[in-house]
């Protein structure tokens, strides 16, 4: 089925295709913004703590559906099997309007200066595709900026003598600190280390029109009933509709991009909800999909100019799959931490990121979300018991009693992690579904290592009586903090898309998400996305030389 | 008894109040629960619902898991009659417990354990044990919110509020 021809379909309601939409409807453009998952409200999956984004025992609470979107995973071993998006091994973020950002925990971070240029600071990594950004910490820093005041960004980062420089402070305050908080605050400082509050993409005080914080327990991995965790579905995305020029479609799953006979993008091809095989024409393209699912589309885009996937000329598509390995330490007290005062992570140390004698890179350091029952059923001691009276009566004696200082190691990019399309496995629309496979770099442990003695430092001077440190492995990384795998850069040849987000080779063929990432700096990727987002935007509103609306 | 066999449809209705549990397999399973999580001041599996989460949840989202309770649990009794010539659910506490660790190890008897691994089955009942437990009692478990009194969280959780008492540093 044919429709009516649009300047621009986005493919993608998440971090990045909300604001893509937004602006390119805002400047007159007409769009159609596809998203594969559903619009999920607070009240579809209240405060479940078994069937949220963090907890998936009995099920997938964001998307995509259980039973129609498998992927296949290759171990180490080069064993494959089929995996489920409720599985670990799946590679999740959401599949729904607003994407992660409608129940992820919120940390809203500006890369550090020296993220994008980790090559010149440290050298080549052996085993590493590490290079430069194209663009600079500078080139993004007004985008940074507008996300904070448009999305809506609270915290307080004036402690923090490490940061970026910023031209303009964040628009709301911190919330008020929680026990952890207070208890962890001065124990950083007589440490040496810079605390200060995390800055959340989350209203502290009534902003754009909706409430502050309640300060509730279901934050990490939940919609915010009270609606004021920031994500694109409450700001960008109402605000792309209103313009009157774009079109939200869900349930719609974009099965390839389409090209003429001169390798000119002139649309996509794909299942509605019924489903129903329909044609979006378009004068460009924006793929929003997230560092999965928009390598799985570049791939599944075959044609005669580009037999391999479009924009994978030299088989980069897919490649450097990166997230964030996971590092830090728990400490047990003899006094109570908990009080109840969501979300719980509120204080955070950037004294690791860079200059740490040895090591390339770092990671930033902060308090823990606060961890539901279920949550904390893993927290216990490398061979403690876990089962019998033994392990109740640890649960009862230190639930209270126990706190988390966490962080991501920037990982160093490993060109045999990707993701590619499977030969056999189709999902239920009969598109090849992600094949995953590779590794993390054997930097990364190392580098967790490190920051994890620190944390466990933190933790001891706070008081603790007992604590352990959790070191990353070097299984696939990915997951909700996907990105790389679409990477930006100067040279077609080892980079698919320009510092413009446009796919090299073809004119009208954009890659605006985490895919872009060169590496994903030592700090959740959200507000990067995003101010990359705008970036982009503004450069494509500022060339688009098209008719404006649907003709 | 039909809905004792291999075949993973329950809701038969026959002599069961279980959807999917026979009374036999209950009555096991229950009592490998309250070793997972005893009671001692506070009520231990048994008593806050687990077999019921379990039952439910194998015709739910965790149906994939059938075969292998089913399997389990027939593979612990046969153990136990091996080692104790009893079954599980008559055994001295401390035979239950010295039965469950061998089966954390992978140490149970071989014989009784070719349908499916006793480690692998251990780690099931732990982690549906701890959701039975520490869980939403909306999903069958948890009952009266026991856990979460247990553990100390206010609840039900007062909606809306603000701590204005909390001041800024």
């Amino acid at each position: 089925m044919a429709l009516k021809h649009v300047n621009a379909v986005v493919v993608g309601a998440g971090a990045g295709g909300g604001i893509v939409a937004k602006e390119l409807a805002a400047a007159g453009l007409s769009v159609v913004l596809l998203e594969r998952g559903k619009w999920y409200t607070p009240f579809d999956d209240r405060k479940d703590d078994l069937r949220n984004q963090r907890t998936t025992v009995l099920g997938n609470a964001f998307g995509p559906d259980e039973e129609r979107n498998p992927r296949v995973f290759v171990d180490e071993q080069g064993r494959e099997r089929l995996v489920r998006p409720s599985d670990g091994a799946y590679n999740n973020n959401a599949a729904c309007v607003g994407g992660g950002t409608l129940s992820y925990g919120a940390m809203a971070w500006r890369f550090m200066e020296k993220d994008f240029r980790l090559r010149s600071t440290y050298g080549t990594v052996e085993g590493s595709t590490l290079d430069d950004w194209p663009i600079s910490y500078d080139d993004l820093e007004p985008y940074y900026e507008k996300a904070e005041w448009e999305i809506g960004v609270s915290g307080d980062d004036s402690n923090n003598i490490f940061k970026a420089p910023r031209k303009r402070p964040l628009p709301m305050p911190p919330l008020a600190p929680n026990r952890e908080y207070q208890i962890l605050k001065p124990a950083a400082l007589r440490l040496g280390f810079h605390p200060f509050d995390i800055p959340m993409l989350r209203n502290s005080v009534p902003y754009n029109g909706r409430a502050a914080c309640m300060r509730c327990r279901w934050c990490v991995g939940f919609a915010c009933e009270v609606d004021a965790k920031n994500g694109s579905q409450n700001t960008v995305i109402p605000a792309a509709l209103a313009t009157g020029n774009c079109e939200l479609r869900t349930e719609c799953v974009v099965k390839e991009i389409l090209t003429d006979a001169q390798g000119k993008v002139k649309g996509v091809a794909y299942f509605d909800s019924k489903p129903r095989l329909c044609e979006q024409t378009a004068d460009l393209v924006v793929i929003s999909g997230s560092a999965n699912e928009s390598a799985r589309l570049l791939l599944n885009s075959k044609s005669r100019m580009f037999p391999d996937g479009i924009g994978n000329r030299y088989d980069w598509v897919g490649r450097n799959l990166q997230g964030h390995a996971y590092t830090g330490a728990v400490g047990l007290f003899d006094f109570e931490c908990y009080d109840d005062l969501g979300p719980g992570a509120g204080i955070a140390i950037c004294d690791f990121n860079h200059g740490n004698p040895g090591l390339i890179g770092g990671g930033m350091l902060a308090n823990e979300f606060i961890r539901l029952p279920y949550q904390f059923v893993g927290w216990r001691a490398p061979n403690a018991p876990r089962w019998g009276l033994a392990y109740k009566q640890y649960m009862r004696q230190f639930y209270r009693r126990s706190m988390g200082v966490m962080g991501p190691v920037q990982e160093m990019p490993v060109f045999e992690s990707r993701v590619q399309v499977d030969p056999k496995v189709k999902d239920f629309w009969g598109i090849p579904v992600v094949r995953l496979s590779g590794h993390r770099h054997r930097n990364d442990p190392i580098v967790g290592k490190f920051l994890a003695s620190k944390a466990e430092a933190w933790l001891k001077e706070a008081g603790a009586i007992t604590t352990w440190t959790w070191v990353p492995d070097t299984g696939l990384s990915g997951g909700q903090h996907q990105a790389g795998t679409c990477r930006m850069g100067n040279d077609p040849q080892t980079s698919v898309v320009d510092k413009y987000c446009r796919v090299h080779d073809v004119d009208n063929l954009y890659v605006i998400d985490g895919s872009v990432h060169v590496n994903n700096g030592g700090f959740n990727p959200v507000l990067t996305i995003m101010a990359i987002a705008y970036y982009a935007s503004d450069h494509l509103v500022n060339t688009w030389k098209g008719s404006h609306g649907a003709s | 008894m039909a809905a004792a066999t291999s075949s993973g449809v329950g809701c038969s209705g026959a002599k069961t109040p279980w959807r999917f549990l026979t009374v036999d397999e209950a009555r096991t399973l229950a009592t490998l629960c309250d070793q997972i999580i005893p009671p001692d001041e506070d009520p231990g599996a048994a008593w806050v619902g687990v077999v019921n989460y379990i039952d439910r949840q194998l015709c739910g989202p965790l149906e994939h898991l059938r075969m292998s309770y089913r399997q389990g649990i027939a593979s612990v009794d046969r153990s136990s009659h091996s080692l104790y010539g009893s079954a599980f659910a008559e055994l001295a506490s401390a035979q239950q417990v010295e039965l469950l660790t061998l089966m954390e190890q992978g140490r149970a008897p071989a014989e009784a354990w070719k349908q499916i691994a006793s480690a692998e089955f251990f780690d099931l009942l732990v982690n549906q044990t701890m959701q039975g437990f520490y869980g939403d009692p909306r999903h069958g478990g948890n009952r009266e919110a026991t856990s979460w009194k247990m553990l100390g969280i206010p609840y039900p959780p007062i909606r809306g509020r603000l701590h204005f008492d909390v001041g800024k540093k």
